[in-house]
């Protein structure tokens, strides 16, 4: 083999090498990292498909009339998809544009009550915009008409 | 009759791109100086048409002309004049027209900046054009097929809908323009490296005719992503800088790919070295800025940046690009085996520092794109939702990057060709000592202990040590700084500017303090030394909103600091409410502190935050970004030298 084929070879290798070595890394990290989306729905109908003790997000609209506030930090509100509801209590500060009919996304953990203990609640920027996955949630649940938004 | 005056601009300059496009390839077939003349003049039309109308547009927006369709649902009469100009590119159909106006500008550039004689550097040029043409001619179809800026609405509304209160801000007049002209200017490198691909030539010539251009696109990106975590900062009221959001990820695959095509350049330039790894990363790096515009602008994500989008959008953004990654691709499948190897080097020398950094790089980027598609393929393929979030990136890129950063100082010091280890090392020992001692500072004062965190403290110090170490080296010593030219200063700067950046990420990602409280009028909270006290809450009225203002009284040791009034915002027309935080900065460290809900009995929610270091990480992109333009005008000071000098030897060779 010549010097320049060589070198050509070793260049290939060690691209392979990183390439490997990076498909790999994240191929692991994802293993890890993934949070999983269920809606009110997936949690009441089938529970044993959403893990205990792990976190995963959750989506549909604030029921109407079902927040709750306290003197201090504490908040508690029911996530419905117009099917099925799971309560949900949080501490801390609430987005901007989080209002009762509105669509959010909160993350983190069901006790074995059944209480999802949210550790952080998403709202979109603009409010217009409803999160994808709660439009899918509606969707499943029947509660979404195609062009006018949640029934 | 304006918003018809604009749609006529746009196909005006629809018509010029076609011409820009047939010219410019024909021309340079042919070798034909006249129609090669005709391409440049087309592509100055056409960017002067799309500037028509682009201020046809704005001027709609200025005069609330509602019987445009996105000025009325973008718009409203009492916005501020800032953000009526700074609302042409708050929505799809305005940015888009903003995006193809900076190609335009670009396409100008190179028509006015590269030679015009019977050389091969004409024959690139005008290919380069050609290929710019096709891309201008794909958007203009794009704007004018699917997102008509000018769209007639009828009966015109008396008000428009209003902005989004969270656009309008200073930032929206920064971060989107400067973000475009480094996606768009990635755009410059990839046709001068197609154009290459096209000649039977062949050869790295390409690579000076493209460098300034990616070194504009590369300080662009920087500035403009720097710019949008800054807003990010202050606007969201979450305290924090960066994400990982999708769309923010879309900026930084191409940011890191345009670093590593800034660095492959540059020993391709010097030494022939990485040829064709060169034309590749300049295809892979546009190929990423269009991918972004595809994410961002087809509504597949989930974002803040997320207008609303129909999927006809998306398909015809993924059509282009589809086109623009195959094409070039198969054309250097063909053509790249066909490059003259360049000089051969060794394992230890700074070609392979070079390597090492495109390699991780690459790799990082890779690693990004995964994380950010694999939710939508998990989607496609099994209806599974799922996220991937923050945790998933800290886990790869930023070890891979930890490792970048030691190699790092190394780089510009370590010979081309042949190196040697052992001096590169001794020469850099203060250096690894500063590193040392602040990695072991930050292990004794910084809470909380992280691996992270400590370890990116101890980098970054090396960092700024380490160029520094470089900067002396090339000049010898303090007093003869001044003779460091353009490019030893930029090297320097850009990677203590980086340095620079760690520290502040490390300081607001890692060190931060957050406490929430409810606080009732008159009385306190404590956050990390300081104490806060609420005076009082009172409305007030602002130009398009009215607010709840909290005056707070900022303490430390018992005294006085000064006095803050974050707000809660309520814009009327959009019906949205908005936080509006206060932050005390004294560089070495930031006081947030934002306002959220009133609480039954009077108290309101309050919540602060302490990021040490904070600042740092805008400080160090500005360095970046100076580094950026240092490197641009030394290339053309240099230029203009070398056009001097061949100017004079061609007078003194007449007078002989």
């Amino acid at each position: 083999m010549n010097p320049r084929k060589q070198r050509r070879l070793a260049f290939a290798i060690t691209l392979l090498l990183a390439g490997g070595g990076a498909a790999g890394l994240a191929v692991f990290a994802l293993q890890d990292n993934v949070l999983f989306f269920y809606s009110p729905s997936d949690i009441v109908d089938h529970p044993e498909k959403v893990p205990s003790g792990r976190v995963f997000r959750i989506g549909g609209l604030v029921e109407k009339g079902s927040v709750q506030r306290d003197t201090g930090l504490d908040v508690k509100f029911v996530v419905t998809d117009g099917k099925n509801a799971v309560p949900v209590n949080y501490s801390g500060v609430l987005p901007d544009l989080f209002r009762e009919g509105q669509g959010i996304v909160a993350l983190g953990t069901r006790d074995s009550a059944g209480v999802f203990k949210a550790s952080e609640v998403l709202a979109k920027h603009d409010e217009t915009y409803m999160p994808p996955e709660v439009v899918d949630a509606l969707k499943r649940a029947g509660k979404w008409k195609e062009g006018e938004g949640p029934l | 009759m304006t918003g018809e005056l604009g749609q006529l601009a746009l196909c005006l300059a629809l018509a010029l791109a076609l011409m820009q496009a047939f010219a410019g390839f024909y021309g340079a077939s042919n070798g034909n100086l006249r129609v090669m003349a005709m391409g440049r003049g087309a592509s100055l039309g056409s960017f002067v048409f799309v500037g028509l109308a682009f201020f046809t547009l704005m001027f709609a927006y200025i005069a609330s002309d509602f019987s445009v369709l996105a000025v009325a649902e973008n718009s409203h009469t009492a916005k501020p004049l800032i953000y009526k100009i700074s609302g042409v590119w708050g929505n799809h159909e305005g940015s888009m027209v903003l995006w193809i106006l900076i190609l335009g500008a670009y396409s100008a550039a190179i028509a006015m900046t590269q030679p015009t004689g019977a050389e091969y550097g004409t024959r690139l040029a005008s290919r380069a054009l050609g290929v710019q043409g096709l891309i201008a001619i794909a958007f203009l179809l794009f704007i004018l097929l699917t997102s008509d800026p000018f769209e007639r609405y009828f009966p015109p509304p008396f008000e428009g809908s209003g902005l989004n209160p969270l656009l309008q801000d200073p930032g929206l007049a920064f971060h989107p323009p400067l973000l475009y002209v480094g996606y768009v200017g990635l755009s410059a490198a990839f046709s001068f490296a197609a154009a290459a691909l096209l000649d039977s030539r062949n050869d790295a010539m390409w690579v000076r005719a493209a460098r300034p251009f990616a070194l504009v696109a590369w300080t662009a990106l920087t500035l403009g992503i720097a710019a949008g975590s800054w807003w990010a900062y202050y606007t969201l009221g979450w305290g924090g800088f960066w994400f990982w959001d999708p769309v923010e990820n879309a900026s930084l695959m191409p940011w890191m790919i345009a670093t590593a095509l800034i660095h492959s350049m540059m020993a391709t330039e010097r030494t022939g070295a990485f040829k064709s790894w060169t034309l590749l990363l300049a295809i892979t790096a546009f190929s990423f800025s269009l991918i972004g515009t595809f994410l961002v602008r087809s509504g597949v994500l989930n974002s803040v940046h997320a207008f609303a989008n129909d999927p006809e959008r998306g398909l015809f953004i993924l059509m282009i690009l589809v086109v623009a990654i195959t094409l070039p691709l198969i054309l250097f499948a063909w053509r790249a085996p066909k490059l003259t190897p360049g000089a051969p080097f060794d394992v230890v020398s700074r070609e392979t520092g070079i390597l090492i950094n495109n390699l991780i790089l690459t790799a990082s980027a890779a690693i990004i794109l995964t994380g950010t598609l694999y939710p939508l393929v998990l989607d496609a393929l099994t209806g599974a939702k799922i996220s991937v979030g923050p945790p998933y990136y800290a886990s790869t890129v930023v070890p891979l990057l930890a490792v970048l950063a030691m190699a790092m100082p190394l780089g510009p010091i370590i010979l081309w060709k042949r190196g040697n280890l052992l001096p590169t090392l001794y020469a850099l020992r203060y250096a690894g000592a500063a590193g040392l001692v602040a990695l072991l500072a930050a292990l004794a004062i910084a809470r909380p202990v992280t691996v992270l965190g400590v370890l990116a403290a101890g980098l970054g110090v090396w960092l700024i040590f380490g160029a520094a170490t470089e900067l002396l080296r090339r000049s010898g010593s303090f007093r003869r700084l001044g003779r460091v030219g353009a490019a030893g200063w930029s090297v320097t700067l850009a990677h203590a500017g980086l340095g620079v950046v760690a520290l502040g990420c490390v300081g607001a990602g890692v060190w931060r303090t957050e406490v929430i409280e409810v606080v009732a009028p008159g009385s306190s909270m404590a956050i990390a030394g300081y104490e806060l006290r609420l005076d009082s809450t009172q409305q007030v009225q602002g130009p398009n909103y009215t607010a709840d203002r909290a005056t707070i009284t900022v303490l430390s040791g018992g005294r006085e600091i000064t006095k803050i009034y974050p707000e809660k915002r309520n814009y009327q027309a959009e019906q949205m409410v908005t936080t509006w935080s206060s932050i005390r900065t004294t560089i070495v460290s930031d006081l947030y502190v934002t306002l959220a809900d009133p609480r039954d009995g009077g108290g309101w929610v309050v919540r602060a935050y302490v990021n040490p270091l904070a600042p740092f990480i805008w400080i160090g992109a500005i360095i970046m970004g100076i580094a950026g333009f240092i490197a641009v005008g030394g290339r053309i000071a240099a230029h203009a030298r070398a056009k001097r000098t061949a100017a004079a030897e061609a007078v003194a060779e007449a007078a002989e």
